[in-house]
């Protein structure tokens, strides 16, 4: 394994935005970890958020903008609750997904999937499963992906073929082309 | 009127950001100046002999030295100015280090500033008078609370060196928690057996009066003539008749009552002797759980007690001890973690326990007889973790602090671990391990490489039984980077420390300072660690914040030594910074007599006029009183209303 330099791989404004946009002081983190214990998603993560919040200490912005796991991460906000410096972990974690997606979003099948996530999110106002499954075998061509689970969770009728179309459709779609629009305002 | 004028540089620490040559210059326009100077190192000897040949040379009547805080060196230079042949009081000091260059950068602003601050004392000393101590007697007896290892060292050497000893111990035996413990690290001996001698010498020793029950209630005077009001709670046991035979323990019917000696592991009897070795070996006692006390029935201890000791009329009783100083030694008790460590259970799992709680289970003496055996069936625990920092380190439930000790009783508790029950597999869950001390590095070592103990680099998470009689403990290898879990039998949390309960209200009653936590204030913390800020009252042991054993007994010593030092002088000198009343200007309206924190004024009719009158020995020169007074009849000596505003005025007219 290649050793890090530290002074190379120290992105100081990196550090400092993450700092500032999630409010947070990363300096208080001791790494003992016990975000990592009692994270529900930790077996499913590349990195874990003790290493996450030690890779942002270090100012590592290519590891942490490589790694899955903030987008992984479901925001149940237990490593908020529990660490004992009270930082606000889950924050920062999605601090991270912003800065992740505003600069264009480095992880390619992760993005792909937020990506199609939120365009059936636009369209019927919640989340439609099986079209976020579509899109997203199209934007990767990843066709086969996860497709074991489909005998398993069609029964419970978790993957409808209709769209659930929400009341406030329109309201969702408003708030969408506002974000876009504020962003191309810049 | 003559005065001199030096500035110390502190080698770079005020030279650095102030210009010490033009403050000095600047100082010989200020009225009275006759001589200034600086010089690298006021402090240092050759500093202080200058100042010693200029009063001579120049013929000086006082002396400012602009440097550091007064804390440390005004003693110092007051010396010198006293080698010279002057008053020392005709002396003051300015602080161009803590309130000059030490907390700001700009060099310009920085010199002003000083030159302030030095005509601020010029004009003070413009002002001084010389003062004069008096000579008054001590009372060679000493006074210390807490009977735990570090206040018993603290008695023995105090007695040992020829002193009176009062020693007060707020439960039924002394020993405090050093008593509970099995074994101590890093030596892995039998606690009892090395604090057993020393309790049995508290008890023989001719010079030890010792008070069990008993707490301090009121103590009012000055150093080296206090007296101290002591509550001692009635026993319902006459001392001089018990002879600890433990008869009345069998046959006691009241057999729920909670042992706080056990730490709560077990029930106990309403009258009880709370361990084999204990000292005083005498029953008392518990009055919330007698069927005697609370019911009016019972009386079966009276009738069994072959010396008829038992007395269930006895009541409270309040002594009264001159005594000359006071030794504070009311040591530790562990943080609320039931409140605070939800996750943990917060109290709700039987086998989750702390450390002194499993340091009972660990004693032969103990309610298991030194078998460890799980609190919610009875069963020998075959996996146990150990959960290191638990309100320790944790700012969240706002316990910032290390409690210093936990990595090492820990450690030790997983080698007895193994002692007890060979096939046992310890896991311990850490921060870090701090073992700074002499051969404690080697000894968790041994616990790890000799005992296979698991050490696990992770804060837990959580505990949560799976319903078959195990626990799980959920933590992060973050060594590894992953998270982990195991199931284990028994969990040992390693609870924080604070001051003891009460330990604010002593401070109170002592007249001394004490923090967020409990513990009580040192005067300061490298130089003056077992001394506080009220003359005559010291601190031993865990009081002043967590220590171990060696710490305690050291410091106990510490303390006993700055006891004898103070005793053996003849006479005492008062300090002459204290208030004078002017009775011409006062009105006998008695505010001064109401706000005074130390009851040193009194109401006095002089020829058919009521009048305040200061007891020179008793004040302490707070100030309270001149601040009230609303004649200005009350000035407080060396700080007249007259010295400060000069004060001002010199800094508005800079």
């Amino acid at each position: 394994m290649d050793s890090i330099n530290l002074e190379a791989v120290r992105d100081e404004d990196f550090l400092r935005t993450v700092e500032k946009e999630s409010g947070q002081n990363l300096s208080r983190c001791y790494q003992c970890g016990k975000c990592t214990a009692g994270c529900p998603c930790g077996p499913a993560y590349d990195m874990q958020v003790s290493q996450v919040m030690r890779a942002i200490q270090l100012g590592d912005k290519q590891a942490v903008f490589e790694a899955a796991s903030p987008w992984l991460c479901v925001s149940c906000s237990t490593c908020t609750a529990r660490c004992p410096n009270e930082i606000d972990v889950a924050r920062v974690m999605d601090t991270v997904r912003h800065m992740n997606r505003r600069e264009g979003g480095k992880h390619p099948t992760l993005n792909a999937f937020w990506d199609s996530f939120l365009k059936t999110v636009r369209l019927s106002g919640r989340a439609y499963e099986l079209g976020v499954m579509a899109l997203y075998m199209l934007r990767t061509g990843k066709v086969l992906t996860d497709m074991d689970l489909a005998p398993r969770i069609m029964p419970k009728r978790k993957l409808p073929f209709v769209p659930h179309v929400i009341r406030g459709k329109a309201a969702v779609g408003r708030i969408f082309k506002r974000f876009h629009d504020l962003r191309m305002d810049g | 009127m003559k005065i001199g004028v030096f500035i110390c540089h502190c080698g770079s620490n005020i030279a650095g950001t102030v210009d010490c040559v033009k403050v000095a210059k600047n100082a010989e326009a200020f009225p009275d100046v006759a001589y200034s100077t600086d010089n690298m190192y006021m402090c240092s000897e050759p500093g202080q002999d200058h100042i010693v040949e200029m009063v001579k040379k120049h013929d000086l009547d006082g002396v400012v030295v602009a440097s550091c805080s007064p804390r440390m060196h005004e003693p110092t230079f007051r010396r010198a100015v006293e080698r010279a042949g002057l008053n020392k009081y005709m002396f003051e000091m300015a602080n161009i280090r803590e309130h000059v260059s030490w907390i700001g950068k700009d060099k310009d602003a920085n010199t002003n500033k000083a030159s302030e601050l030095v005509r601020m004392a010029v004009e003070k000393l413009r002002r001084n008078a010389p003062l004069f101590s008096k000579k008054f007697e001590t009372i060679k007896k000493v006074l210390v609370v807490g009977a735990g290892v570090a206040g018993i060292q603290a008695a023995l050497d105090c007695a040992d060196a020829g002193l009176q000893v009062v020693l007060v111990e707020r439960e039924p035996a002394i020993g405090g928690k050093m008593a509970k413990l099995d074994k101590t690290f890093p030596t892995v001996d039998c606690s009892s057996c090395i604090l057993g001698p020393k309790m049995v010498d508290v008890s023989q020793h001719p010079n030890i009066t010792l008070y069990t029950l008993s707490e301090v209630e009121k103590v009012s005077g000055y150093v080296g003539n206090f007296s101290v009001n002591i509550k001692r709670r009635a026993p319902y046991v006459d001392f001089s008749k018990c002879t600890g035979c433990g008869a009345c323990m069998e046959k006691c019917p009241a057999k729920k009552t909670p042992d706080r000696f056990n730490e709560f592991m077990g029930p106990t009897t309403a009258i009880n002797i709370p361990f084999p070795q204990a000292i005083p070996k005498k029953a008392t006692i518990n009055p919330q759980y007698c069927r005697k006390l609370t019911e009016g029935k019972c009386g079966i201890c009276a009738k069994i007690c072959p010396t008829g000791a038992i007395n269930y009329e006895m009541k409270d009783e309040v002594i009264t001890e001159e005594v000359g100083a006071i030794v504070a030694a009311t040591g530790y008790d562990l943080m609320d973690w039931k409140s605070n460590y939800g996750e943990y259970g917060g109290g709700r799992y039987p086998d989750v326990i702390t450390s002194l709680q499993y340091e009972r289970l660990l004693s032969a003496a103990g309610p298991t007889g030194g078998h460890i055996l799980r609190p919610s069936d009875g069963r020998e625990p075959k996996k146990v973790a150990f959960i290191c920092c638990v309100g320790s380190r944790d700012r969240s439930i706002g316990r910032p602090y290390c409690s210093g000790f936990c990595c090492m009783y820990t450690a030790k508790q997983a080698v007895l671990t193994k002692d007890h029950i060979p096939d046992s597999q310890s896991y311990v869950f850490y921060m870090d391990i701090r073992a700074p001390g002499k051969l404690y590095d080697e000894f968790t070592r041994r616990a790890i490489e000799e005992y296979g103990t698991e050490y696990i680099r992770g804060r837990v998470s959580a505990i949560q039984p799976d319903g078959k009689g195990q626990y799980i403990v959920r933590a992060a290898d973050t060594l590894l980077g992953k998270p982990v879990e195991v199931a284990v039998d028994l969990v040992v949390l390693a609870v924080g420390v604070e001051g003891a309960k009460g330990s604010g209200k002593l401070a109170e009653t002592l007249h001394i300072s004490y923090d967020n936590f409990g513990f009580f204030l040192e005067s300061h913390i490298k130089l003056r660690p077992v001394e506080t800020n009220t003359a005559g009252v010291f601190l031993a042991g865990s009081c002043q914040g967590a220590k171990d054993i060696p710490s305690s007994v050291a410091q106990g010593s510490g303390a006993a030594a700055k006891v004898i030092g103070l005793l053996s002088k003849p006479k005492l000198e008062s300090d002459p910074q204290i208030s004078n009343v002017n009775i011409k200007r006062c009105v006998g309206c008695g505010k001064c007599v109401d706000v005074c924190p130390f009851q040193a004024i009194t109401k006095e009719n002089i020829r058919g006029e009521i009048k305040a009158q200061v007891i020179e020995a008793v004040c302490q020169g707070c100030g309270l009183c001149a601040a009230t007074c609303p004649q200005g009849a009350i000035q407080l000596s060396h700080f007249t209303d007259n010295q400060i505003l000069a004060e001002v005025n010199a800094l508005c007219q800079c």
